[in-house]
């Protein structure tokens, strides 16, 4: 029988094992694939080289300005950005209204607003291509900015509406006491205050946006986003390393925006949920 | 609301400020119902233009081996796929909610694939289990193989099977663990110190209090899991392209590659058909959650 202080050590051992296997389940394989990312094809294609050693930025270099992918990044850049901006003017007075406001009928909209966010997103694509043919929006990056705010706008909403709940009513009230008119008191107290809020609300919409690849793919042939680029490279067969270089690009800026905006992470993440 | 009620003694409300809300919330209505019901129309028209209409196409599509592939595949998938994501998620969120010092780094890391789209993330897997990827090099250096072992080829079927629900299980988990976290920490410290002081061991503290308190959470995250499991395309394309058909590779196939706008319409019904199936219990679940919240 173990003494007190062996259990403690072995509950610790136990403890610390299975939170290192826990991160390096998730963080090998990025790192790995990063590094590959980097390798030279040399030392790829060495059974006995298990870790790269020699790396280059040529891949990524003729991924980017060779095959295109600039042009995608590029494209993916637009829609994502075109994506915040119709998805907030839309959907940040719709946040407002169901944090601030007390009407009939508001469970309603609010359940109908999150079930939105469960419909399939297969079936908003393939029949817009058909409209966008017809009124000339076919392989347009305006055509998929609409398609991806149909896609992130009920998330915007339920977030915003959640950031603007968590700024309390008296502000605004003791605003208009003093005579500002509601959207003068909105947009000189409620608005800086939600600020940073809404900045993080915009990093996951950016997300939401770069990396949805469906509707992207059906809705764009010639002017292709970068997931949707990268899936027609691999459909039609490409070397390993222009794959493993894909990752990167494709990876680091999305992980970036959530070093940047880790406190509202979980937060974002369980109110899309609810 | 109270807080609004000191509001009425400044600003008794106008007709216009009843109105306000409905005019704030019109645009994000108006444009979700015109992007979900357009095309909901839209895609039943599609599904029944030809000459033999809706019936004649989705005899055509039962005709087809690959419907069934499909519709199996993605079930398939599913039902191997959430089980572990479940399991694995419970233990990331117990091990999390034990807040062990520096447990802030571990959650950071654990909700990291929530970034991650499912593209990339087929490709970090295919960078680990190619002939050449990490895996196979790291086995054959320890001496464990001696040959690498093949993930993918139309002839490894089944490995690029299990390539595939590795991935998901890799970057899905998140979304299940955020969940079942956001559960864990609403359950009241008092009911598990309670039990502990009658002498429950943890393992009956988890089976008695905290998995039953954790129900409603577990309902949500295996709900939403399903629903995104249908919808399953990304890492299925890239890791094993047509060799593993699901329905949404079906759909993407039949609209890019084959033109065939009906058939892809189907498909995406099919998909539309499951998931309300699912959203009909999800809608039962959150409505009594509702008159649970008082």
């Amino acid at each position: 029988m173990l003494n007190p202080n062996g259990r403690e050590l072995l509950k610790r051992i136990a403890l610390y094992t299975s939170v290192t296997i826990a991160a390096c389940w998730i963080l090998a394989p990025i790192i790995i694939s990063l590094l590959y990312g980097f390798a030279s094809p040399e030392d790829y294609y060495d059974k006995y080289k298990v870790i790269p050693l020699h790396f280059t930025f040529k891949h990524v270099y003729e991924l980017l300005f060779v095959l295109d992918s600039f042009r995608a990044v590029l494209n993916s850049l637009a829609v994502a950005l075109g994506t915040i901006a119709l998805s907030f003017l839309l959907g940040l007075p719709a946040g407002y209204a169901l944090a601030k406001f007390v009407f009939p009928g508001k469970d309603t909209l609010k359940l109908l607003i999150v079930v939105t966010r469960m419909f399939p997103i297969m079936v908003i694509a393939v029949p817009l291509t058909v409209l966008y043919i017809r009124i000339g929006l076919s392989d347009t990056l305006i055509g998929l900015v609409l398609a991806h705010t149909a896609m992130s706008l009920p998330f915007v909403v339920l977030i915003t509406s959640s950031i603007f709940a968590g700024i309390p009513t008296d502000y605004e009230e003791a605003a208009m006491v003093f005579g500002l008119s509601r959207v003068s008191s909105f947009l000189r107290i409620t608005l800086p205050l939600a600020l940073p809020g809404l900045a993080a609300t915009a990093m996951f919409t950016f997300i939401i946006s770069w990396n949805e690849v469906f509707i992207a793919s059906v809705l764009m042939l010639v002017n292709r986003t970068l997931p949707a680029h990268i899936l027609t490279m691999v459909t039609y067969g490409c070397p390993d390393y222009y794959k493993f270089a894909a990752i990167s690009i494709m990876v680091l800026p999305a992980m970036s925006f959530v070093l940047i905006a880790r406190k509202y992470l979980i937060s974002m993440w369980g109110i899309t949920i609810r | 609301m109270s807080k609004f009620n000191k509001n009425y003694k400044f600003f008794p409300p106008t007709i216009l400020d009843k109105l306000l809300p409905y005019f704030l919330l019109l645009p994000t209505i108006s444009y979700l119902a015109f992007f979900i019901g357009y095309p909901m129309a839209q895609a039943v028209a599609l599904a029944s233009s030809g000459p033999g209409g809706l019936i004649a196409n989705v005899a055509n599509m039962l005709a087809d081996p690959y419907f069934y592939e499909a519709l199996t595949n993605t079930l398939l998938l599913a039902a191997m796929i959430i089980p572990l994501q479940v399991a694995l998620a419970l233990g990331f969120a117990l091990l999390i909610n034990t807040k062990f010092p520096g447990y802030n780094i571990l959650l950071y890391i654990l909700v990291l694939p929530l970034t991650i789209s499912d593209v990339a993330a087929g490709l970090i897997w295919y960078s680990m289990l190619s002939p050449y990827g990490f895996l196979n090099k790291f086995l054959i250096d320890l001496r464990i193989l001696k040959r690498p072992i093949y993930f993918f080829g139309y002839q490894f079927k089944r490995m690029e099977y299990l390539a595939i629900v590795i991935t998901e299980v890799w970057r899905a988990t998140a979304i299940v663990f955020v969940i079942i976290l956001a559960g864990l920490q609403m359950i009241s410290k008092e009911y598990l110190e309670a039990a502990e002081v009658f002498g429950a061991g943890s393992l009956q503290r988890l089976k008695h209090i905290t998995l039953p308190l954790l129900k409603p959470s577990l309902q949500a995250a295996l709900i939403i899991r399903t629903l995104f499991a249908f919808q399953v395309f990304g890492q299925v394309w890239i890791l094993a392209g047509r060799d593993v058909p699901v329905l949404a590779g079906e759909a993407y196939y039949q609209q890019v590659e084959i033109k065939n706008y009906g058939r892809a319409a189907l498909y995406s019904l099919i998909i539309a058909v499951l998931s309300m199936a699912v959203g009909w219990f999800y809608i039962r679940f959150l409505k009594s959650t509702y008159i649970e919240g008082g």
